[in-house]
């Protein structure tokens, strides 16, 4: 290290007047570059013919890079090099990761938005051929509301009370079991659960397609992501409420019920929500247990629905330019439910967050 | 202590008769025997469903299995509903492994640049709205993400695709012969894309760890900060990272509705990983599901069972990663 350090001024402390500060390259030098970058790769782009912006981009980041590290050791030596190296390296990551998610959200929005309207959430697909325009999301919508809604009532007072096990009582062997097992349970692959449920509730117990076998699957894994949220809500809850609580001679059930829940309430509403989202996007289940369908079922427990996901799945299966229209529309409608369940519950976490006393 | 001996001696001898029995009548109180059983039961609840899952899945997997007259393990042939039925996981197990790695490559180094960006580089004002986004970002549905890629993400490839085809086409794993992108290598792209949130979320959570001291002494002596990023966050990192990666390669081997809208399945392992074909378990058991009768359904079963088994050893792994890294950290 020493080594390099003393070079510069060795090499060229002549001409200049004598510093401590090693040269450094202005301020504007990292965007000024890109700005190059990007003309020089769509120079390139257009002159060779490359088809694909991914290219283009690529090449930009490409030249950014290498270049942004060339500048460096010429003016600052090799250590700021390797320094303004990483830099721009992280920041050509940042974009990579940010360019295809903008993208995603950019073509939902645009071409979702060409045909959602009153009529695409007021109208199911009965009677409408998928290469028809028309038809709309409405039986989807009721679909994934019951089925969301009873796995939320299934999973949300399991998961609550194993949170409560095990933070107000679990000690030992089996609360370690429980605590290993929810962490493993949390990444069981949707498809998994749904073949659980087909072959116990539909092979086995021989039961037809319905909303309500989505929903155990579901609710198979919603019940991990709750007791994991709720668990770490309980957590915050101060020792000091349940000690108070105790010292007067509350029973311990009580004290749980009525201090240590409502302390930690808007946390666990909040996980739940979360918990909600993240099933209401859930597609595998529902292809393998509800079987799909175009018309309207108001009643979970008996005959095939159709879901949200699920539509977007059959439309795009569908294969023609009506139904990408309509799987883009249903795509943005489930994106808004998510992205708003997503909000709200961070802001209800927000709200009532417990006071630590920090 | 000296001055209440009374007081303070108090709770040996008590310990003796009387303690049992004040334990005793708390525990006998009906409110709290219920409601710790009602508690303790959703916890053995949540247990017996994790066994139940690998019983079930066995079971059916057990059947289809003495129905088949191919080698699950080396069969190229996915025929579980023709009689005789022939069927092998070697495809799908390919197809699966290859696009998870895939994903991996691209997805870790991104990621960690990514985590590094919010945690160390991005302005202080910029972090936290970016961090949030990303959260919100693992939320959107697998589903949409498979979408984008069929309708957007295939027809951009095919120029790269042809391009590394003229360079790099000797080798051939980057063989590319035109047509539609839907191949393994689109596939492992787009579940780049996917995990990338999650990997970046809990990475940054560990490199925020950091002690400040450790990089404030790198600082002092004079570091830039890529060497203090080298000398004090990635080795403290580092765990933490494995275990991410691990958690996105769960989600990887998983995924059904992306891979099942994108890829354009058939049961051959291609050399090159560009040209369309393979698929993958969970691919393959919601595609070909609709058309299976009950043998056929069985053996998507049987090959659920290899996926589950895998998910869980890769989960299970990442998992006592952490455990150990919050033992030795605490």
């Amino acid at each position: 290290m020493s080594v390099t350090m003393d070079k510069p001024p060795v090499a060229d402390g002549a001409p200049r007047p004598y510093t401590l500060r090693q040269p450094r390259l202005p301020r504007w030098t990292p965007p000024a570059l890109a700005l190059g970058a990007a003309a020089v790769a769509v120079g390139i782009g257009i002159g060779a013919g490359l088809g694909s912006r991914i290219q283009w981009g690529l090449i930009a980041g490409l030249l950014f890079v290498v270049g942004m590290y060339a500048l460096a050791a010429r003016v600052e030596g090799r250590r700021q090099a390797k320094d303004r190296l990483a830099t721009s390296l992280v920041w050509v990551c940042f974009l990579l990761a940010v360019v295809p998610l903008i993208s995603l959200v950019w073509e939902t929005v645009a071409r979702g938005s060409k045909v959602l309207d009153g009529g695409f959430l007021s109208h199911s697909m009965s009677g409408v051929l998928t290469i028809q325009p028309g038809g709309g999301v409405y039986h989807a919508i009721i679909g994934t509301l019951e089925q969301v809604g009873i796995a939320t009532a299934i999973s949300a007072p399991i998961g609550l009370l194993t949170a409560i096990y095990l933070v107000e009582y679990g000690r030992g062997r089996l609360a370690k079991a429980v605590t290993f097992f929810v962490d493993v349970m949390t990444g069981i692959p949707s498809i998994v659960a749904g073949l659980f449920i087909l072959s116990f509730w539909i092979i086995m117990l021989d039961f037809g397609y319905s909303g309500f076998a989505g929903s155990m699957a579901l609710s198979i894994l919603m019940m991990p992501v709750v007791v994991r949220s709720t668990e770490e809500m309980l957590k915050l809850v101060p020792n000091e409420l349940r000690e108070a609580s105790l010292a007067l001679g509350v029973p311990k059930w009580r004290t749980i019920l009525k201090v240590v829940l409502p302390t930690a309430i808007g946390g666990i509403a909040t996980g739940v929500m979360l918990a909600v989202a993240r099933i209401a996007g859930e597609t595998a289940p529902i292809v393998l247990l509800v079987f799909g369908s175009q018309v309207i079922n108001n009643n979970p427990f008996d005959g095939a629905q159709s879901s949200l996901p699920y539509y977007i799945y059959e439309q795009w299966a569908a294969g023609n330019e009506a139904s990408y229209d309509r799987a883009w529309a249903a795509a943005l409608v489930l994106i808004a439910f998510v992205m708003i369940l997503n909000l709200v519950a961070r802001g209800i976490a927000r709200w009532k967050a417990p006071k630590t006393g920090r | 202590m000296d001055i209440t001996p009374a007081t303070s001696a108090a709770p040996p001898p008590l310990s003796g008769a009387p303690a049992p029995a004040e334990q005793a009548k708390s525990a006998t109180r009906p409110g709290d025997r219920i409601f710790l059983g009602f508690s303790r039961g959703s916890g053995i609840l949540l247990l017996v469903i994790m066994a139940a899952i690998a019983a079930f899945l066995a079971v059916r997997a057990v059947n289809a299995l003495s129905h088949n007259e191919g080698n699950f393990f080396t069969t190229f042939e996915w025929s579980a509903n023709s009689t005789p039925p022939v069927f092998g996981i070697a495809v799908l197990a390919f197809g699966t492994v290859v696009s998870s790695l895939i994903a991996m490559l691209i997805a870790v180094p991104v990621a960690i640049g990514v985590a590094l960006f919010v945690s160390h580089y991005a302005p202080r004002k910029l972090a936290t709205p970016l961090s949030y986004v990303i959260d919100l970002l693992a939320a959107v549905p697998s589903i949409v993400y498979g979408l984008w890629g069929a309708l957007f993400l295939v027809p951009h490839l095919g120029g790269l695709y042809s391009w590394l085809n003229d360079y790099l086409g000797w080798t051939g794993i980057f063989a590319y012969h035109d047509g539609a992108a839907r191949s393994l290598f689109t596939i492992g792209i787009l579940l780049a894309i996917m995990i990338l949130p999650i990997v970046t979320s809990v990475s940054r959570e560990v490199f925020l760890q950091t002690p400040r001291m450790n990089e404030e002494a790198a600082l002092a002596l004079g570091a830039t900060r890529w060497e203090v990023i080298r000398m004090s966050v990635l080795p403290f990192g580092r765990s933490g990272v494995i275990s991410a990666s691990m958690l996105g390669l769960g989600r990887a081997l998983g995924e059904t509705m992306a891979v099942a809208t994108v890829l354009s399945p058939s049961f051959l392992i291609n050399t090159s990983l560009l040209d369309p074909g393979g698929g993958t378990f969970a691919q393959n058991i919601a595609s070909s599901f609709k058309e299976s009768g009950e043998i056929g359904k069985d053996a998507l079963i049987a090959s659920g069972l290899v996926l589950f088994v895998l998910t869980l050893l890769v989960n299970g792994a990442a998992r006592m990663i952490i455990a150990r890294r919050k033992e030795y950290t605490a």
